[in-house]
């Protein structure tokens, strides 16, 4: 095997590809992002958004297209692409079409940062935290452009509000950060860091979640990032800009078919972002719970269970489910669906449980690094899901914030306890060291 | 794909780049530099002039600075061109378009462009002995620290740079309300 | 392929900040005027950041942090003029803003 592809798999490399010069295993790990994100929001996002918004609303949401809609996704994708693929006729062709490639630009790119682990990042880049803020405000020149392209008037006023409104909670969001990464230089050294991994390795060697840090603190820094992260990807309740009964879609509302559905994938795909750069910064990333506290090797087995007991349990729901099909010969194909899919989601949990036995000891063999990275991951992605979910249940439970009253939050409200709260963690952080 | 690039395990001090993305970036950088003085519309040159930020946002993490770049992407390409973008839309009137491009006077205007581009020449050439890369690399790991400590200073002590940082943010108050003023319909 | 000097840094620097001039000296719309400068700046940036990496040391950098803090403040304040400038006359030609001219 060539050099450059055996080189990076060396068991003494503890360095993301970007790190070690590897751009071949760089490029995979990008491939490995860009497909998984993509499926991850088209497929699960769209599935369980749907079905938990109807749950929430006490009906059942799709249930016919695949075993309990599980295939509704892709059904909706077909329609999206098939569609007519209609341009305002005096539209800016060619702003117009690349108004979504900006915003999925922006969105896509944040990922190269994102930490899954130690390890685990495409590039750990010593600026790691300024270049996602950066990042995700070119979303914003997306959404802009795309209002402007349209050449009509509810779209050009739901950019102008809708990126209003972004600036303004980018603002609260980057003091929230700064004090976040302001926790980062209370070691022995007196300096931080701003590398997404040194983050949470500064959150590994303080043995604290940065959320508990400095108790209440932390914790404020953290509900003002979330709430900044919802207005920041215009979500609910800060959806003004693209409610439909307000403005008719704001600014993708001359957009139809699969330029939509850019856009709806750089929603989503900016959800998961800024949902991870909350879980680094303060949920300690890929940090199982309570480290320090149970630390000794039983528990390190028995939190290393997890992954697999996750999936077993997600498989024995949709066991029930399969039995509690009605019995008509209709639902005969449905039910054979959601039984190989039950199988399926047993054989994956049945193969995280043997590596995680296979690979309980600390040491260098293939079985314990793979236990390694998918206990990584897997921390990583559940504190993830856990954000997702709350933003789906913000969409189902909060009306949505008038305009005025939003921006007032924003610059009112969100900005000086911000403003707040990292001088007092500035003084804090002086007096404690 | 280059097995020297792969010795460079170090943390660091990697080499960031071929030469080849020097030249696409400033290929792109000048292209698009002339995309925003020849376009007639102007939200076209306003997005060729975020390529061209971020073109040189690239340039500046070859030479090293990955927080000018940092900072370039937020506040330049993330901000100043927003802003931009506000403004274009707020006082785009239709005649602007099938106007002349270039005002009556710019053969003068050219020519006084060509004259500066051949005073840069003549320094560059002239000047060539003393643009030798000295061998000097600057850490790349520390960047951010590095520059921390020359703008608030150390443990006890002011930074080169302390005073000069807080005349900026004064200086940026004092814009901010400027425009603020001047924009408001009734002061 | 030659290595990268300092050189190569200060051609694009002069190429981009020549295209600026061209901009501000020939253009009729404010906006673009104001886009061109924008420009210069950067060109300005590059020299100071391919200069700082040849000596090795941090100044020039931070000389080109504030220069992208000054640009912003300009920024403001120009588009600010120009918009108080367009609600009372409707244009954004140069050469029609010449209320001084007698």
């Amino acid at each position: 095997m060539p050099n450059f592809i055996m080189s990076y798999l060396d068991p003494n490399v503890k360095l993301t590809p970007g790190s070690a010069g590897s751009q071949f295993w760089a490029l995979i790990y990008v491939l490995i992002i860009f497909v998984g994100v993509s499926l991850t929001v088209m497929w699960l996002l769209n599935w369980v958004e749907r079905k938990a918004l109807a749950h929430f609303q006490v009906r059942l949401g799709p249930m016919r297209v695949g075993p309990h809609g599980l295939l509704q996704p892709f059904a909706d994708a077909l329609k999206l692409m098939l569609k007519e693929d209609i341009i305002p006729s005096e539209a800016d062709q060619f702003v117009f079409w690349v108004a979504p490639l900006i915003g999925l630009f922006a969105s896509f790119t944040v990922y190269t940062v994102i930490p899954f682990g130690p390890s685990q990042a495409v590039s750990d880049m010593n600026i790691g935290i300024l270049f996602m803020l950066g990042v995700s405000s070119l979303g914003v020149l997306g959404i802009v452009v795309a209002g402007w392209a349209s050449n009509s008037h509810y779209p050009l006023i739901g950019a102008l509000r809708s990126s209003a409104q972004m600036v303004s909670y980018e603002v609260a969001m980057g003091l929230a950060v700064v004090s976040a990464v302001l926790m980062t230089s209370l070691n022995a050294t007196g300096t931080g860091t701003l590398s997404m991994i040194g983050i949470v390795q500064a959150q590994q060697q303080q043995g604290v979640w940065f959320i508990f840090k400095f108790f209440p603190l932390g914790l404020i820094a953290f509900v003002i990032f979330a709430i900044a992260m919802v207005a920041e990807t215009n979500r609910a309740p800060f959806d003004l800009a693209e409610a439909e009964s307000e403005l008719t879609a704001g600014y993708h509302t001359e957009y139809s078919g699969l330029r939509w559905s850019l856009f709806m994938l750089a929603e989503y795909a900016a959800m998961m972002a800024v949902s991870s750069i909350a879980v680094t910064l303060w949920l300690g990333g890929w940090m199982r719970p309570f480290p320090n506290l149970l630390h000794a090797p039983a528990w390190e087995f028995v939190f290393s269970l997890f992954p697999g007991l996750t999936f077993l349990g997600v498989a024995a729901i949709t066991f029930v489910g399969v039995a509690r099909m009605p019995s008509q010969s209709f639902f005969k194909i449905q039910r054979i669906g959601l039984a190989v899919f039950a199988a399926l989601l047993g054989f994956i949990a049945l193969l995280l449980l043997v590596i995680a036995v296979a690979g309980r000891s600390a040491d260098m063999s293939v079985a314990a690094r793979f236990r390694e990275g998918i206990d990584y991951v897997y921390w990583f992605l559940l504190k993830v899901a856990v954000f997702i979910y709350l933003f789906i249940w913000y969409r189902a439970t909060w009306p949505r914030y008038r305009f005025d009253q939003l921006m007032k939050i924003g610059w009112k409200v969100m900005l000086p306890i911000s403003l707040g709260v990292l001088i007092v963690t500035a003084i804090v952080g002086v007096i404690v060291s | 794909m280059n097995p020297a690039m792969n010795s460079a395990l170090n943390s660091g001090m990697a080499p960031v780049a071929t030469p080849w993305f020097f030249y696409v970036l400033a290929v792109v950088a000048v292209a698009s530099g002339v995309a925003v003085i020849t376009r007639r519309n102007a939200v076209h040159a306003a997005l060729a002039l975020i390529v061209a930020l971020l073109a040189v946002a690239g340039l500046y993490l070859m030479l090293y600075a990955p927080f000018v770049a940092g900072v370039q992407i937020i506040v330049y390409a993330g901000g100043i061109m927003v802003l931009f973008l506000f403004v274009i839309m707020l006082v785009n009137i239709e005649r602007s378009t099938k106007e002349r491009r270039f005002n009556r006077m710019w053969p003068v205007g050219l020519a006084a462009a060509c004259a500066l581009l051949a005073l840069f020449v003549s320094a560059i050439v002239k000047g060539k002995a003393l643009f030798s890369d000295r061998g000097m690399p600057l850490p790349e790991a520390s960047n951010t620290q590095q520059i921390a400590t020359l703008l608030y200073g150390e443990a006890g002590r002011m930074g080169q740079y302390t005073f000069a940082f807080e005349i900026a943010s004064l200086l940026l108050l004092v814009a901010i309300l400027g425009a603020v003023i001047m924009t408001k319909k009734k002061i | 392929m030659a290595e990268i000097t300092t050189l190569h840094y200060l051609v694009v620097a002069a190429a981009l900040f020549v295209l600026g001039v061209i901009g501000v000296l020939t253009r009729r719309n404010v906006v673009i005027v104001l886009m061109s400068i924008e420009l210069i700046l950067n060109a300005v940036n590059l020299n100071l950041v391919a200069f700082s990496r040849m000596w090795g040391n941090l100044h020039g950098q931070l000389f080109a942090i504030f220069i992208v803090v000054d640009a912003a403040a300009e920024a403001a304040a120009g588009l600010g003029i120009l918009i108080a400038f367009f609600r009372n006359k409707e244009t954004v030609n140069v050469d029609e803003i010449d209320l001084l001219k007698w």
